[in-house]
């Protein structure tokens, strides 16, 4: 087999090398772990296919072999399907932006920042995020008109509401606080002496963040990164309360035209599963992917 | 020769909060000078180094490197740009290659072209000894291996000073030695070196000095030789029976 790349690996060339040298202090560490019990975790993965694999057959067994009413369920839930999807990746991209500088923004030394960073954590964290998506639609497009109203503004005070954007504003700022938390525990989970040596070699805060810091933090934090990603998906069904024509909506929609909740609401959990499914198995690849360790 | 000296620390204190960490020091050290600072733990003399660029800092009096006294922001980058420092725990950038360690601040800091650095670098790894190993990630190496990258990645900024905390104290014994034969090698070339550590082998043989530090404050001072075998002070005599016992 040809080789891809030194970098990938290293793994292989140092034990060659350890092998040659055959100095035991040399022994990669990456081996050594792989030896302790239960660090198998090539096994796991495997299941999570095969449960990925069991529930797309089902869902596709059912739409085949009972097409009335599973495959009617999925024509009608596609679109609510599509915009989850779309709903949730938006939102993320958005949550992983206000979660990085809430996250620097907790530990900045400068007191205001790190003040207004605590009170948005705090505010954001304390309510219920179906609270806050039905305050961000029904109380928030009346707050802009009144604004609109108050300094003669004509666009913001005929401010329309977007059902779309304003889910997705309460989706961000909700989970923008709990991300903030992941980051702001990523970046003070390296070690001091890490910022110490970039320092030392006359790097300023920043370049040390950008450069030393925030690299390692990032590989702590992929984790709960990735539940709070698993977590998005199913909390995004709360937005069918707020008027967007979501997967868990369009279900609803369906059951009251056809009266058959069973069919449907198995249809819209397995929907639900093999999604949570797929981006838990992703999620996995990545961790595993970017372990420098291993 | 009358020159300067290239650290000048005037009359200075620190405190951590309500502990007085250091009450008083004052010490000159000359270019090309080798200063071994020894002591029992919670004697400041790390926290000492540390006052040197600035990872602590003090409270009051002066410490002036290399004709800049350290005080403002700016001054802090510049200073520090000037003085490596090496740690007891190697403190390696686990997430870079050993070939990235020791070419990112020349990248970043000194703004050096890829290639420029990378030739710096693997020079600096070649006298460390371990230019075999630069594609390898610091958890692949051994404390000796990684903690003589460490000393490279600090040489590679070109430092006027070098300063060592520590440096063996976190090595299995038969790794001490790699890491002290290239600080030997370094001091042997006229770099001017603050070391703390109680390596009295490494004193006698490299050392213009060494420094005896207690409760904050210099006690005794003089050639490693000197002090090592009659020491003029009580506390630095009982400080050594100690450290000589193990």
């Amino acid at each position: 087999m040809p080789e891809k790349g030194p970098i990938r690996n290293f793994g292989r060339i140092i034990s060659g090398r350890t092998a040659r040298v055959k100095d035991a202090n040399q022994t990669a560490e990456d081996s050594e772990l792989k030896l302790i019990p239960g660090n198998e975790i090539s096994s796991k993965l495997d299941a999570w296919w095969w449960l990925v694999a069991v529930v797309a057959l089902i869902i596709i067994g059912l739409m085949v072999f009972k097409p009335d009413p599973y495959w009617n369920i999925m024509l009608f839930v596609r679109n609510g399907l599509l915009i989850t999807i779309v709903l949730t990746l938006v939102s993320f991209i958005f949550i992983l932006m206000v979660g990085m500088i809430g996250g620097l923004g907790r530990i900045a030394k400068n007191p205001v920042i790190h003040f207004i960073a605590t009170v948005y954590v705090e505010i954001f964290r304390g309510i219920p995020l179906l609270v806050q998506l039905i305050w961000w639609y029904f109380a928030a497009p009346v707050v802009i008109q009144s604004f609109g109203r108050a300094i003669n503004f004509e666009p913001l005070a005929h401010y329309q509401s977007n059902a779309l954007l304003l889910a997705v504003m309460g989706l961000v700022f909700c989970y923008g606080a709990y991300m903030s938390e992941i980051f702001r525990a990523g970046i003070q989970s390296i070690h001091k002496g890490q910022i110490e040596a970039a320092r030392s070699q006359g790097m300023t805060y920043m370049q040390a963040m950008r450069y030393v810091i925030l690299p390692q933090a990032f590989r702590v934090v992929l984790p709960p990164v990735g539940n709070e990603f698993i977590m998005l998906i199913k909390d995004t069904s709360l937005v069918s309360v707020v008027a967007v024509a979501d997967l868990t909506r369009s279900g609803r929609e369906f059951m009251a035209a056809h009266f058959n909740p069973i069919e449907t609401w198995t249809m819209i959990a397995l929907l639900y599963l093999v999604m949570t499914l797929f981006f838990t198995r992703v999620i996995d690849w990545l961790e595993k992917k970017r372990g420098y360790e291993k | 020769m009358g020159e300067e000296p290239i650290i000048k620390i005037q009359d200075v204190h620190k405190y951590y909060g309500r502990v007085h960490a250091l009450r008083g020091v004052t010490l000159n050290i000359d270019r090309g000078e080798v200063v071994v600072i020894l002591g029992p733990s919670g004697s400041g003399k790390s926290t000492l180094l540390r006052c040197i660029n600035h990872l602590e800092v003090y409270n009051t009096g002066k410490i002036v490197v290399d004709n800049i006294l350290l005080k403002s922001a700016q001054n802090i980058n510049a200073v520090r740009r000037e003085v490596g420092m090496v740690f007891q725990q190697f403190n390696l950038f686990p997430h870079l290659t050993v070939l990235e360690n020791v070419t990112l601040a020349q990248r970043v800091v000194r703004k050096r072209q890829p290639a420029e650095a990378k030739k710096i670098a693997m020079d600096l790894l070649k006298k460390v000894g371990i230019e075999h190993k630069f594609e390898v990630y610091p958890a692949q190496l051994s404390g000796g291996q990684q903690q003589r990258v460490a000393i490279a990645r600090a040489l590679a900024m070109n430092p006027k000073i070098m300063l060592f905390d520590e440096p063996t104290s976190a090595l299995d014994p038969e790794m001490i030695k790699e890491v002290l034969d290239v600080m030997l090698a370094l001091a042997k070339e006229g770099m001017t070196m603050v070391v703390v550590s109680h390596e009295m082998g490494f004193a006698r043989a490299a050392a213009s000095r060494a420094i005896f530090m207690d409760e904050g404050q210099i006690i005794e001072q003089g050639p490693p030789d000197q002090l090592f075998s009659s020491p003029s002070h009580d506390r630095t005599r009982l400080f050594l029976s100690k450290v000589l016992q193990i």
